[in-house]
């Protein structure tokens, strides 16, 4: 594709990814240019506002919202790898400035090219396989924003069933929340600790080596349990294996050697 | 009854190491939602009805008043008596005096939401009258003296070791050895229990699951068969229902009835469905002698209008109980009041005052899967949000919380210093996280307590990509085996 006519994508790379786990900002970025995009990631991202919107704190959420739009509105897309980033943006900015007339335009403008980084590769990009390799069992969790808000299911299944030496093997209840809810994971310990055992079991039940997802919020999450129960089950984005870029630790890992 | 949804958290704690009742969660957590999805799958116009029945609340509480007003004709020219009241103490002070003016000495019941509401019960006792539950959980319950633990299911905590127990504790005049191993037998002995109590009854109080305007009706949806006699027997019936309750015409409630099994139990209609329009008329068989609507308000006309105006579609039917993975963790008694799950949590601040009950609309994950069952398409999560935002303008909560949160906010409006701050942050944490992970972290014990934490990974993504950094790629070039 001549550079020209390649579509400019705005990497929102979300806080957890850029604070946490930056293999999954570069893995998007390649899996982007792969398919003919332009990538841009501009520095004075911060958040999408999520925390301060679940907690309740509107204005501040609208303050940080105007950020994002500023700062993203000139892309011809914004791609997140998160679905619940970009169900923020996508679903929940529109309705966060229905009554600021002024910047319910710019919302709904940024709301309309917002994608989560799997589904805008093959439902926009049209991209249905990636060269990557990876000899293993996954089993896949659909995060909660991405399945319900922006109906996120078949897109990240059918990417990674491109990748050679993959096999998925799918849990009972893929569906069911893992318990992390943002700050609800750390208000309400013991709820959480109950589901996110409940996911334990279910991912241990599939006999998968690694759990892949849409979300690190929702990874962090899990692996974190599964390594506080000893259970041998590796946490990834899902981003990481489309790339091929699995050399790293998986999350909550030690470098080899170390 | 006395909310203990202030001890929430305690509440919660005690419900996760109470081993019958976890046994009894995870037996609904299976069995309800997979058979309301049957029934969904069967019915191929099933999402078409959750637009129907959506749009017909929303049409009844557009037009509320002129729909009451025309409720309120049929029953009275069908000869029953309508009882507008306010709140609670108006509609137990009601319910007391109809009985007393029909000489009752024992009132039968069949399951209403709203008498547990409003607490009739304890109130009636109080005055010389004795309430008798006849459908077989809320017997249990009441037997026990606990509240419903689920709308639909109210025994649905207790194992049927549990109701053998309680029975043997409450029919003493029974042999004490008898075998009440199989729920058949429970089942067998309620019944003769409750046989008596139907033909002894002067009033039977009802709920309605509907109130049809075009024709006066109530609507009444079991399983068991006991509202038909709580209805039918006595001299006097009594129907307790709120004001939201209202559909325009029968056409309607049947809409809703094609939704509401389904949604509720996954039966394509409940085993009894029973239409009541005023008492006995002279040609009829059986029926009461005098009919009565209690019609409460209790707080809805103020949500009318307000931004959780949309709770008042609920039909309680109980799928976002189901479906929730908190409730399901925790069961229905942790809320502390008469409603539980997504739909309690939305609805018991606005009854109860959002003080009380200021963890309900906090401890969800806002996973949406509530909305995405509620077959009158209630926006559940975002409600649920709407009352953190008033919590948040009404400075409740935590003070610690919300001066990290807006530390944090003051912090995300600032791109400049926020990577400043946060690429300092990430290399300190980098330098304790070796292993990969922290097993507890000072300030993260929230966290840490129950899961280890990831440690950052290396320096933010942004410093490195900006510094040219395209990450380790070897894995893609290579086509590198990895486990
Ligand atoms: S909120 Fe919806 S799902 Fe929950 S009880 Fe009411 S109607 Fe049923």
């Amino acid at each position: 594709m001549p550079e020209t006519s390649k579509p400019t994508v705005g990497l929102f790379v979300t806080c957890l990814v850029d604070l946490m786990r930056p293999v999954v900002g570069f893995a998007a970025v390649k899996l982007l240019e792969d398919a003919g995009c332009k990538v841009e990631v501009p520095a004075s991202q911060t958040c999408c506002g999520q925390p301060a919107y679940n907690s309740g704190d509107k204005a501040d959420t609208l303050d940080i919202a105007k950020n994002v739009i500023a700062a993203f509105e000139g892309y011809d897309y914004v791609v997140a790898p998160s679905g619940s980033c970009a169900g923020m943006i996508k679903d929940h900015y529109p309705e966060a400035f229905a009554d600021v007339p002024k910047w319910l335009a710019r919302a709904e403008n940024l709301s309309a090219k917002t994608y989560e980084l799997m589904s805008f590769l093959t439902d926009v990009m049209s991209v249905s396989a990636t060269n990557a390799e990876f000899s293993g069992t996954v089993t896949y969790h659909d995060s909660c924003s991405g399945l319900r808000e922006l109906g996120i299911k078949d897109q990240p299944r059918a990417l990674l069933s491109s990748v050679q030496g993959l096999k998925i093997s799918e849990g009972n209840e893929t569906e069911t929340c893992c318990g992390f809810g943002g700050l609800f994971c750390v208000k309400y310990p013991d709820i959480s600790e109950k589901m996110v055992d409940a996911k334990v079991d279910d991912i241990v039940k599939t006999g998968a080596d690694t759990v892949l997802a849409g979300d690190l919020g929702c990874l962090m999450n899990i692996a974190g349990r599964l390594q506080r129960r000893g259970v041998d089950v590796k946490a990834r984005h899902a981003a990481e294996v489309l790339a091929g870029m699995t050399a790293a630790p998986a999350i909550g890992e030690p470098v080899e050697g170390e | 009854m006395q909310p203990t949804s202030p001890n929430f958290k305690q509440n919660a704690r005690e419900a996760i190491a109470d081993d019958p009742l976890q046994a009894a969660l995870a037996k609904l957590a299976v069995g309800f939602p997979m058979r309301r999805l049957e029934a969904a799958q069967r019915l191929p116009e099933f999402e078409d009805l959750r637009d129907q029945a959506r749009d017909i609340k929303n049409h009844v509480l557009e037009n509320l008043d002129q729909y009451l007003e025309a409720y309120e004709k049929k029953v009275t020219d069908s000869g029953g008596h309508v009882h507008w009241c306010r709140d609670a103490k108006e509609a137990r002070e009601t319910i007391l005096d109809i009985c007393r003016k029909a000489g009752a000495k024992t009132v039968t019941k069949s399951k209403s939401m709203i008498s547990e509401e409003i607490a009739v019960n304890a109130y009636l006792e109080e005055n010389g009258i004795e309430p008798v539950e006849t459908d077989l959980g809320e017997y249990i319950i009441q037997l026990r003296k606990e509240p419903p633990s689920h709308i639909i299911a109210p025994a649905i905590h207790l194992s049927k070791e549990q109701v053998a127990d309680t029975f043997r504790n409450a029919h003493i005049d029974l042999a004490a050895d008898r075998d009440l191993d199989e729920p058949r037998s429970l089942l067998e002995e309620a019944r003769a229990k409750l046989r008596e109590k139907f033909l002894g009854a002067d009033v039977g109080l009802t709920g309605a699951n509907m109130l049809i305007a075009e024709t006066g009706t109530n609507v009444l949806v079991t399983n068991e068969g006991n509202a038909d006699l709580t209805n039918n027997l006595p001299r006097v019936h009594v129907v307790i229902a709120s004001i939201e309750k209202i559909v325009p015409t029968l056409e309607d409630a049947s809409t809703i009835l094609r939704v509401l099994a389904r949604s509720a139990t996954g039966q394509d209609i409940s085993v009894y469905t029973t239409f009541c329009t005023g008492p006995r008329r002279p040609e009829d068989l059986d029926g009461p002698e005098e009919y009565h609507v209690v019609l409460l308000d209790n707080g809805r006309s103020e949500m009318i209008g307000s931004e959780f105006h949309e709770m008042l579609r609920c039909i309680r039917c109980g799928a976002c109980l189901n479906h929730c993975p908190i409730y399901k963790s925790v069961g229905g008694h942790a809320y502390g009041w008469v409603y539980s799950g997504p739909m309690g949590a939305v609805l018991i601040p606005n009854l109860i005052g959002m003080e009380e009950a200021q963890h309900l609309p906090n401890a969800s994950t806002l996973c949406g899967k509530c909305e995405s069952v509620c077959p009158m398409r209630i926006p559940l999560p975002k409600m649920l949000r709407k009352w953190r935002e008033r919590q948040y303008k009404a400075e409740m909560g935590s003070a610690t919380a919300r001066w990290a949160l807006k530390s944090w906010a003051w912090l995300a409006k600032r791109p400049a210093l926020y990577r400043r701050v946060m690429n300092a942050g990430v290399a300190l944490l980098g330098q304790f996280g070796g292993q990969g992970r922290f097993k507890s972290l000072p300030l993260a014990s929230g966290w840490t307590s129950k899961r280890d934490l990831a440690a950052p990974a290396g320096d933010t993504f942004i410093s490195q990509h900006h510094k040219g950094a395209r990450g380790d790629q070897s894995g893609a070039l290579m086509r590198k085996k990895v486990h």
